[in-house]
């Protein structure tokens, strides 16, 4: 269709050109319609919002607005590379950020390749249904649970260790058993949802492959190493750049929650340290200019690792 | 004969594999539901029990004062009220302005389709960040309104995408060659053609929209302050994480006891919050999956 309309451009008059894209423009007029409550609201709590990080580089005052408000460069990012809480928020992200990927990237292949081996139709729908279903507690309840079960005193897993003679230290106020507790209760409430797009892939792996390793006299293990995991290598890489270009906004949520003023100096990342700069202490424009050096470190780091592994294993998401 | 030439022995490895395959798959079945199953568990029994760890596999001293405590608080049942309303009113403004996009983003007739989808996406790398965004909000008038929870962030560039892949997959071409014989035009088309056929993927989005409505707590936390406009997370947040004493202040032994009550309260408030999700999650579970599935399909 396209080649039609541009061979008949050619000889068609400039009128009859605008005619044809008037009749384009009439045809698509409908659907404008329909992409109109979604295009208000993004440029409403969107694009305006995206404008509005001008003011990382300008002192603002509520009543200048962003317009109004005077330019400062960069000072409140030097404010915050000068700052002691610039260290340690950065070494808490990185080590929260990296201990994700390190654990939480590797368990839902491994529980993929688990769940494919099972043969007992029955049991394996038990297995998925169980172990999906903690992906659905909300984040508020999951850390009601971590702190009850953590309880140092009578906590559930003080009662359990107290079975076997051994005391409860108190970790939920131990800074650097903080990552641990945020990775580790990650990996209970998502590892099952994480391995269903590994499952997928696994499904879709040709049959005749498993065939032909039998007849060779392959075990189920070699063809586990010699099949599965391969053929899993290009989802991995794409979900492994993802996760990479997001290593710096760590759960935000959870890590809030799981705070308090005792393991602050393992928990305090770049995202709870931008929501009580701007929200709490009301330094609008300091907040603003850490939130956007996350961001562009984020997307830094998403095209490095992406880069890489194009280099190594021609995957890649651009 | 030649059939059972061409079957290969079972190995003795594989039989080893096979057992350690069902052992670590049994161990991880009871990590995941055990410590479901003992929120359960100390929910109905006596605290004191609970505490000493008593409390292991069954309930102990059978009891219902947590739940009883909880029913009483006002705060729980307006929580529970607002959730559903904004779960509501939420997941339907989230179908509309999704479903919508999403159908005129799978035409090939739309003029600039590229260009705008790149508005669509955009969001999914980049954005204001929390105060650009809390000023922009608070410029329009939203700052403790009902209204700023279900609308200023229901378009989902990740629905909208889910969406548009099922309509170009899912609805064949031909059927609009048909309508458009018979003089149909394009938002009729969409709406008595379109959307019945489309089931699946708004039971996918719409579920999916409901679930991260039900669960979230931040926007509420930052945009809201009125007490009546609270949403459940956070009554939950102040019984759970705040540890807030909501049924007074006490001294002595009457203490201790409003402290128990306070520790079942808790169990109470995880089960009652969460159990509409887990009672409806067997039945919806497939199209929970097969919304990654869609997702996951790009192009």
């Amino acid at each position: 269709m396209k080649t039609k309309v541009e061979d008949g451009s050619l000889v068609l008059s400039n009128r009859s050109k605008q005619s044809i894209f008037g009749k384009k423009l009439k045809k698509s007029a409908p659907l404008y319609v329909l992409l109109l409550p979604s295009i208000i609201l993004l440029i409403c709590f969107f694009y305006i919002p995206l404008y509005g990080i001008v003011i990382a580089f300008k002192d603002y005052s509520p009543a200048l607005g962003f317009w109004g408000s005077p330019w400062v460069g960069f000072k409140h990012f030097i404010q915050f590379f000068n700052s002691y809480q610039f260290d340690l928020t950065i070494k808490n992200t990185l080590t929260i950020g990296l201990y994700s990927i390190l654990v939480g990237f590797p368990l839902p292949i491994a529980l993929a390749i688990l769940c494919n081996q099972i043969r007992v139709g029955m049991f394996k729908k038990v297995f998925q249904v169980t172990t999906y279903l903690p992906h659905f507690i909300s984040t508020m309840v999951m850390c009601g649970m971590i702190l009850i079960f953590l309880s140092p005193s009578n906590g559930l897993f003080a009662n359990l260790l107290s079975l076997i003679g051994v005391e409860m230290p108190n970790i939920l106020s131990n800074p650097s058993a903080f990552s641990s507790i945020y990775v580790w209760s990650d990996v209970w409430q998502h590892v099952g949802w994480d391995s269903i797009i590994f499952l997928a892939a696994l499904s879709a792996i040709n049959p005749t492959y498993y065939e032909a390793a039998t007849m060779d006299g392959a075990g189920k293990l070699q063809k586990i190493l010699h099949i599965d995991l391969p053929l899993l290598l290009p989802t991995a890489m794409i979900l492994l750049i993802l996760r990479a270009g997001n290593v710096l906004s760590v759960g935000f949520e959870k890590v809030l929650l799981l705070q308090n003023p005792l393991n602050l100096a393992g928990s305090e990342v770049i995202s709870t340290y931008v929501y009580k700069v701007g929200l709490q202490n009301f330094e609008y424009s300091l907040s603003t200019a850490i939130g956007l050096f996350n961001s562009v470190v984020n997307v830094i780091i998403l095209l490095l690792v992406n880069w890489i592994s194009k280099r190594l294993t021609k995957t890649s998401l651009l | 004969m030649i059939a059972q030439r061409l079957t290969i022995p079972k190995k003795k490895t594989d039989i080893i594999f096979d057992i350690a395959i069902y052992t670590v798959a049994i161990l991880m079945i009871v990590m995941i539901i055990y410590p479901l199953w003992f929120i359960i568990i100390a929910s109905f029994s006596n605290p004191a029990d609970v505490a000493n760890g008593n409390v292991l596999f069954w309930p102990k001293d059978w009891r219902l004062d947590g739940y009883i405590e909880l029913v009483k608080q006002e705060m729980i049942w307006r929580g529970y009220l607002n959730t559903i309303l904004y779960t509501i009113v939420g997941t339907m403004i989230g179908l509309f302005v999704n479903i919508t996009a999403g159908y005129a983003l799978s035409r090939r007739e739309l003029l600039g389709r590229k260009w705008i989808m790149i508005v669509y996406i955009l969001p999914m790398f980049i954005g204001g960040g929390l105060v650009p965004t809390y000023l922009v909000v608070r410029e329009f008038g939203l700052l403790d309104t009902f209204w700023v929870l279900v609308l200023p962030f229901s378009v989902s560039a990740f629905n909208i995408i889910i969406a548009r892949t099922f309509f170009k997959n899912s609805i064949p071409e031909t059927l609009w060659e048909a309508a458009q014989v018979d003089g149909c035009g394009t938002l009729r088309y969409f709406i008595t053609m379109v959307l019945p056929l489309s089931k699946a993927i708004l039971a996918v989005i719409g579920l999916w929209t409901a679930v991260g409505i039900w669960n979230s707590w931040f926007d509420a936390m930052i945009y809201l302050s009125s007490e009546h406009l609270q949403p459940l997370q956070l009554v939950l947040r102040r019984i759970l994480i705040m540890n807030e004493s909501l049924l007074g202040q006490a001294s002595g032994e009457l203490a201790t006891e409003l402290r128990a009550l306070s520790e079942m309260m808790k169990y109470a408030a995880i089960i009652v919050s969460t159990l509409p999700i887990m009672c409806l999650y067997p039945f919806l579970q497939k199209y929970f999956n097969r919304g990654v599935m869609v997702g996951s399909i790009k192009e």
